[in-house]
């Protein structure tokens, strides 16, 4: 199982958890997994072409996943994912 | 003042203009954009004149109509209003017709404009009820968010880069504050405070205060509007880490001209960042209205930030106004230090030697033309940041203490000056 860290601003969505345990072998699969789950998902982190927007940044295990494979990004058993806004800091 | 809010109507999302209550919360929940304060300027043109202005103290609340809290500022009422200097010897250095130094370097109380921010910042703060602060800082934000966390009476959590300048660790230490060094570079700093900041219930001002924290810049922007003389300037050229400070100021140009505090105008506003942490300026340069992250490695740690929050807007506003970018060297950097202090008298921090050189280059290639009036933004004070320059500014000559041993060096080293 993959660990998701959820944030504030979808929680409400999740149902108020702020973690989530799944079985996903990408991010964007993780992200599908996600949207199953809690409808409505990937249209909050993802555009209508499926990229994950600007706006949102995505984390395996404390990297950004835009140095890594970005949505192709392979996740294993144990890996940890935060979703963050883009816009905070500075 | 009528109304609970202040001049605040909403939080309202930049990207789908969704609107939510005036809270602690700094994203959409639909399409995780931006939220910005929107504001009842009907009621603003009323009261903020350019009469009223003037009656007021010399601090940036002099504008508190456009400031984002509710009642009085409790916490940094005394920020702001710093110098704008006439850089008339710096001008003919670089080669342009008439020079000003918007000088941050002396902000109270903590010597950078991020007191500005931090000032609107725990107001608001206070005014929703957080008895505990926070921030992820480059430096001078944990300067200040120490500083007048301390002042104010609350409890005080900043976290760093590890390896940051020593002047800017003690300056936040001295305060009392809890200092947490990272053990990776700003953007790791700054993912992990977004996960603390969505499990304790504390202020994060570039977090989740981020909405009102931002606002705070625009009063360096107001006040040079205002010391101009009442006018835009031309050429306004400012540093960028997040992009934050250039997206507010030309916010600033934008609103006292829809105020009618000053006359309609056209202004560019033109971006600086360090060589080994340029995502804006690079994506500027190519034409890309979209940035690329970067690991950072450059002198000028106040502008490390290789995933920039506002780099989308600054690269925004840099196209709206037809301005223009570049980046400098870590020795270019010592060298724009250098030039403000030589002929100006000011010390700045890296980021200062930032703006400089890239004033520099602008000047030199045209973009920022010979003839016209340009304003540089100098946001922090050198004395935070001696590690990058030691060693590079020459060193002091012990001599005993005697005249003849005095003209001896005088000699070898100012010979024209020795009296016979």
């Amino acid at each position: 199982m993959v660990r998701i860290l959820i944030p504030p601003t979808l929680r409400k969505l999740c149902g108020g958890d702020d973690t989530l345990h799944l079985r996903a072998r990408t991010v964007s699969e993780l992200i599908g997994q996600m949207h199953h789950r809690y409808n409505g998902v990937r249209d909050r982190l993802c555009d209508e072409q499926g990229r994950i927007r600007g706006s949102v940044l995505v984390y395996v295990n404390d990297e950004d996943i835009r140095f890594l494979q970005a949505q192709g990004t392979p996740l294993k058993p144990g890996d940890e994912v935060s979703i963050i806004p883009a816009f905070a800091g500075g | 003042m009528s109304n609970s809010n202040g001049f605040m109507k909403a939080l309202k999302c930049r990207e789908c203009g969704h609107e939510y209550p005036l809270a602690a919360t700094h994203v959409c929940e639909f399409d995780f954009g931006p939220l910005e304060v929107a504001y009842d300027y009907e009621r603003i043109r009323k009261t903020l004149t350019r009469d009223a202005i003037c009656s007021r103290p010399h601090t940036m609340w002099r504008y508190r109509e456009l400031l984002p809290i509710a009642g009085e500022p409790t916490v940094g009422r005394q920020v702001g209003y710093t110098p704008l200097v006439r850089a008339d010897r710096l001008a003919r250095r670089l080669g342009i017709r008439e020079l000003w130094i918007k000088n941050d370097a002396v902000n109270y109380p903590t010597l950078s404009f991020k007191d500005r921010v931090v000032s609107v910042a725990l107001s608001r703060s206070v005014e929703l009820g957080f008895t505990t602060v926070a921030c992820a800082s480059t430096g001078n934000l944990a300067n200040s968010v120490a500083a007048n966390a301390a002042a104010a009476g609350l409890n005080c959590f900043v976290f760093i880069p590890h390896d940051l300048e020593q002047g800017k660790v003690v300056n936040s230490l001295v305060y009392g504050a809890s200092v947490i060094g990272i053990r990776g570079h700003y953007d790791e700093v700054n993912r992990l405070c977004a996960e603390i900041a969505g499990k304790y219930p504390w202020a994060f001002v570039n977090v989740n205060m981020r909405p009102y924290y931002a606002e705070g810049s625009k009063s360096m922007g107001f006040e040079i509007q205002e010391q101009m003389g009442w006018r835009i300037p031309e050429h306004t050229v400012v540093c960028m880490a997040s992009g934050s400070l250039l997206t507010k100021i030309h916010k600033s140009y934008q609103e006292f001209s829809k105020l009618g505090l000053v006359p309609e105008s056209k202004w560019k506003i033109h971006g600086a960042q360090a060589t080994g942490c340029n995502p804006i300026t690079q994506a500027q340069k190519a034409g890309l209205d979209f940035f690329k992250p970067q690991k950072p490695n450059t002198i000028a740690k106040s502008l490390a930030i290789g995933t920039p929050a506002d780099g989308f807007y600054a690269l925004r506003v840099m196209k709206e106004t037809g301005g223009a970018s570049d980046d400098v060297t870590d020795d270019e950097i010592r060298e724009g230090i250098r030039l403000l202090a030589e002929c100006e008298g000011i010390f700045s921090e890296t980021a200062g030697g930032v703006t400089v050189g890239v004033a520099k280059k602008l000047i030199a290639t045209g973009k920022i033309a010979a003839d016209s009036s340009a304003v540089l933004c100098i946001t922090g004070n050198g004395l935070k940041t001696l590690d990058a320059v030691v060693g590079h500014v020459g060193q002091a000559r012990d001599i005993k203490p005697s005249l003849r041993e005095f003209e001896s060096l005088l000699a070898r080293e100012n010979p024209e000056l020795v009296t016979a």
